[in-house]
């Protein structure tokens, strides 16, 4: 039995201009909507706050922003390090734990060689012309990064607000994180 | 390569390593006015790729050519709108 009404009063049919003001109508939303949404987003979750892994957040939040992309570092636990003002120039590289240091774990977890290390890695930094953490953050921002340090750790680690860079956002949680990775394009937990 | 078109300004990057290379760029292609075209001399040989990657994911700029001369990387790219 075929579902067509070729029958029916040409009443209930919508007419053709019905039709082409409802098509009208539903470009405008398409394009309204298209438009809103032009520029990319990245959002990235910064949570570990050693020499070595403050970089990849800082160069692909700056790399992103010259591309265009908005993006949003929510910083959290020892991440928050990165922004702290006076802590993010006083980073260091652990001894421990990896396997590829020149030193074996016996060794590298005797006193003092976390500052050994660090200052191998900050040598071979200015060496090879690598920009400074300080310097990243500081173009990054620049460039429209937006920074958010975690309230709640904060509160934990027992910073102040006042201990990080200008422009840095305070007083938010994971509730403001969660809503930008779900508009981001990329979302990256570093 | 300068003779096809005229350079409007020079970014020296010489010496600076990813992601700055692209990261100045792009700042200095902002200075610009449209149809201008920017030269930037590196010497990261990344820098070969990432511009390229830039200009291609990077709306309003377009890479003109690049070339390898003796130990700089030149760059030439276009801001287009």
């Amino acid at each position: 039995m075929s579902t067509d009404t070729p029958d029916a009063p040409a009443g209930d049919a919508p007419s053709r201009a019905e039709l082409a003001a409802r098509i009208d109508e539903l470009e405008d939303a398409l394009a309204a909507a298209t438009d809103e949404d032009d520029g990319k987003k990245m959002s990235i979750i910064a949570t570990k706050g050693t020499l070595d892994m403050a970089y990849p957040p800082l160069i692909l939040a700056s790399t992103a922003a010259a591309f265009g992309y908005e993006v949003t570092v929510f910083h959290t636990f020892w991440g928050l390090d990165i922004l702290h003002e006076e802590r993010s120039k006083d980073l260091k590289l652990s001894s421990v734990g990896n396997p590829n240091m020149p030193v074996p774990n016996a060794v590298a977890a005797l006193p003092g060689m976390d500052r050994v290390t660090t200052r191998m890695m900050e040598r071979r930094i200015a060496d090879n012309d690598t920009a400074t953490i300080e310097e990243l953050l500081e173009t990054s921002l620049d460039m429209g990064v937006e920074f958010q340090a975690c309230q709640m750790t904060i509160d934990l680690m027992d910073y102040d607000e006042n201990d990080f860079y200008d422009g840095v956002t305070t007083g938010v949680g994971a509730a403001t994180a969660l809503q930008d990775m779900a508009e981001a394009d990329i979302q990256l937990l570093v | 390569m300068s003779a096809e078109f005229d350079i409007a300004e020079t970014l020296d990057v010489k010496g600076a390593s990813c992601p700055m290379p692209v990261v100045k760029t792009k700042s200095a292609i902002d200075d610009l006015d449209a149809g201008a075209v920017l030269e930037v001399l590196a010497t990261d040989p990344g820098s070969m790729s990432d511009l390229d990657g830039w200009a291609d994911g990077t709306a309003g700029v377009e890479l003109l050519g690049q070339e390898e001369g003796d130990d700089v990387y030149k760059h030439y790219v276009r801001k287009t709108e």
